[in-house]
């Protein structure tokens, strides 16, 4: 993807002003509509799924205290990966957004919620709903576009760092947690000189002592209290910590780095209207499609555009609001990025790849690869005559332009 | 027995607490404990509703179990309780109608059903056994002082009867003379009318009923001269304001304002506008808002720290508790009110005053 503005060929350029805010609130009267509606159906959902993750923890803890005997140790921890992928996506992040204060809970509110992720909730609140949710791919504001150490994007500079990045991003798959924990501390920005910030002293302490607790739970405690079994219910914990760091690693690519979905230029959002911000998150997110149980694991994000244009709503309601939402991408002309996990974690991890080189390098192994099946077209290659075919190189001169004057043109 | 076996086991027990917190980090024992058992948790007092039975057409005595930790209550108290309407937690004072000593160890409330009452409509309604509630430990002074008084006045109306009714039931053996007057629009809209009539014809109180709807509101002349001793007699009175009020003067007139206790059975009233004075208790800082403005921008205007976000609703940085009093959401226009220990909690960023209200900062 190449920033919008950078595009030659605008997917909003056929959208006027009036379209826009038109857009804007019709998105709006879904929401109303979901919030006037909210109730005791919803409440009954989010307890029944706290209730079932806690049962399902407590049980599997259980099971693997005697995971010496090979079936408890693959029951035990498949059980344990399953409730902390429930635990992180569909409580933890839904809850931490406020999806669920409306309930009035004090037990299930976005002020009082923990949950068992290395980064401690009220730094990733901050880094997550505040930067990531208000600032979803502006390039140069939202760092989850590459969380800072990979280039997901043409307009993104390359260097030579970005070489590794395919390895970097494995070695963030599995280490996911600790990945968050790192990037919520915004090490990148304070780094260079700031490492006396009391601030920043302070939030590395509390991620520490977290990482302590957590760590000293699932690989001394737990293990301890197995006795002779101590040793496989260690190998359960780090199995049951890694599957759900691939899994959130895998779905959470899939939200913004696969191919259709759009950055902007940090000019664009001054002044931006809510229809504006509206179809920015609409263009900026992507889809997974699946059955129920995917959507549950995935915490719901699988209804990526519909939680990033109202992060707030219960997670249970995206699903049922994304025929309407996906209505309007069709009136508006606008494309509903949507995939299979497997083709969109590919496409995710092809970029990865493609971007760990240099745009052109990019282009022309990309052209390279696309002229391989194509005898005729790999002569004309090899002969030089490839301007007819490669992609555009991203216009990187081209002047920010503001995303309504484009819209408008 | 010099001997405590107790003694030992206590720091057994707190290892064993502590143990279980390490397992159980970032949340604690008691939420794993919640999902099994509800009542058990010592840190979260709540109660089930184990049986409803109706009173009136519009009024329902629920009797309650309550969790671990429940406090006996004193007669006459009356006690919070959070119900889910809707999915949304909403919190009320009813006075428990029951007896500390009863066997099963159970407490009772009695609810009138009130016109576009969200809670006591749920309660008469739509509450069905086996339903955990909210509970918090009894409390109020509206109760018999020990020793007892030798002669008892109690004005009711309407649902005020109940408090009364808590009294009767545990010490109507250690009160000689009682005289209860009590007005309902009916005979069959009196809350307790069969049991009170029941007390009066075994001879253990003077009932004096009012119908209001055929005989009109009591007044205080009528009162005086239904019960002419009533100056000599120590006074509780439950019931709307405006009796109240008047009852208040009168014995004030008399000279004997200090024999009458009174308990104050209204809904707080949120009288909800446009734009309001703000107060941020902790900093101690008040100022006027109007209805355009975020609560946010007015607490920053006016030197609060506060904290914020996106400004635009979607992150809830700014979240805070709303002591009290009214706000309105700026994007829909929805009320959101709150009395103390609601437990309400606000995006300061899109909401604005909607009358006075004061925030938790």
């Amino acid at each position: 993807m190449t920033a919008l503005q950078n595009k030659t060929s605008n997917p909003i350029a056929h959208l006027t002003p009036a379209d826009i805010e038109n857009l804007g609130r019709e998105l709006d009267a879904i929401r109303d509509q979901v919030v006037a509606s909210r109730g005791e159906r919803d409440a009954a959902y989010i307890r029944r799924v706290i209730d079932a993750q806690r049962k399902l923890e407590l049980a599997s803890r259980a099971v693997l205290l005697a995971s010496l005997f090979p079936p408890a140790w693959l029951a035990g921890t498949v059980g344990l990966s399953v409730s902390k992928i429930l635990e992180n996506m569909e409580i933890g992040h839904n809850v931490m957004h406020g999806q669920w204060d409306w309930m009035r809970d004090p037990k299930i509110h976005s002020t009082t919620w923990e949950w068992d992720n290395a980064s401690p909730a009220a730094q990733w609140k901050h880094s997550h709903n505040e930067l990531h949710h208000t600032y979803t791919n502006v390039l140069g504001r939202d760092n989850d576009l590459g969380y800072g150490i990979m280039r997901v994007d043409e307009d993104q500079r390359w260097s030579p760092f970005h070489l590794g990045q395919p390895l970097w991003n494995f070695l963030n798959a599995c280490l996911f947690e600790y990945g968050i924990a790192v990037y919520d501390l915004e090490l990148p920005k304070r780094f260079p000189g700031r490492k006396d910030d009391p601030e920043f002293r302070r939030q590395a302490k509390q991620v520490l002592t977290k990482i302590r607790t957590q760590a000293t739970r699932d690989y001394v405690v737990h293990p301890l209290l197995s006795g002779p079994s101590a040793v496989t219910t260690f190998a359960a914990n780090v199995t049951a910590n890694l599957v759900r760091n691939l899994w959130t690693h895998s779905v959470i690519m899939c939200g913004h780095f696969p191919e259709g979905v759009e950055t902007f230029q940090k000019s664009s959002i001054e002044g931006e209207s809510r229809g504006e911000w509206y179809l920015r998150q609409m263009l900026g997110s992507a889809n997974i499609s699946g059955g129920p149980a995917l959507h549950l694991m995935t915490g719901n994000l699988s209804y990526q555009i519909e939680h990033h244009l109202f992060p707030d709503l219960p997670s249970n309601r995206y699903q049922e609001i994304a025929p309407k939402v996906r209505e309007l991408f069709d009136r508006y002309g606008l494309s509903y990025t949507v995939g299979s996990l497997p083709t969109q974690v590919a496409s995710a991890w092809s970029k990865v790849f493609r971007l760990a080189l240099p745009n052109d390098v990019a282009v022309r192994a990309a052209t390279v690869a696309e002229t391989a099946t194509s005898p005729r077209k790999l002569i004309r290659l090899l002969r030089g005559h490839v301007a007819g075919t490669t992609r555009p190189a991203p216009a990187e001169a081209a002047a920010p332009t503001d995303l309504r004057e484009r819209a408008a043109a | 027995m010099t001997a405590e076996p107790a003694a030992p086991a206590r720091p057994l027990l707190e290892r064993v607490l502590r143990l279980a917190e390490l397992v159980t980090t970032p949340l604690v024992p008691a939420d794993y404990l919640d999902v099994l058992s509800p009542l058990r948790s010592p840190a979260q007092l709540r109660a089930r509703i184990v049986a409803s039975h109706p009173e009136t057409r519009d009024a329902v005595t629920l009797v309650l179990e309550p969790g671990r930790g429940w406090r006996p209550h004193v007669p006459g108290q009356y006690v919070r309780i959070g119900v889910d309407v809707d999915g949304v937690r909403q919190w009320r004072a009813y006075s428990l109608t029951s007896s500390p000593e009863r066997p099963d160890g159970c407490l009772t409330i009695t609810v009138k059903a009130i016109d576009g009452g969200k809670v006591s409509s749920y309660l008469v309604r739509r509450a069905r056994s086996g339903t955990i509630v909210q509970l918090d430990q009894a409390t109020g002074e509206f109760v018999l002082p020990t020793p007892r008084p030798r002669q008892v006045l109690f004005v009711t109306a309407g649902s005020g009867i109940t408090p009364v009714m808590g009294m009767l039931r545990h010490a109507l053996d250690e009160l000689p003379d009682v005289v209860v007057v009590h007005s309902a629009p009916t005979a069959a809209d009196a809350i307790f009318g069969g049991e009170l009539r029941q007390l009066a014809r075994r001879g253990r109180i003077r009932l004096v009923e009012r119908h209001t709807d055929s005989e009109g509101i009591l007044t205080v002349e009528e009162l005086h001269a239904l019960v002419p001793d009533l100056a000599a007699r120590e006074t509780w009175a439950c019931g709307p304001t405006p009796m109240l009020d008047a009852l208040g003067d009168h014995w004030e007139q008399l000279g004997i304002g200090a024999r009458l206790h009174t308990e104050r059975f209204r809904p707080t009233v949120v009288v909800a506008g446009d734009g309001g004075t703000v107060t941020f208790a902790r900093s101690g800082v008040s100022v006027e808002a109007d209805g355009r403005t975020p609560i946010l921008d007015a607490g920053e205007a006016a030197g609060v720290l506060m904290p914020s976000g996106c400004r635009m609703g979607i992150c809830f940085g700014c979240v805070v508790p709303l002591r009290e009093g009214a706000v309105r959401d700026l994007r829909t226009g929805d009320l959101t009110t709150a009395v103390p220990g609601d437990g309400v909690r606000v995006q300061t960023c899109v909401s604005a005053a909607a009358g006075a209200c004061q925030l938790d900062l």
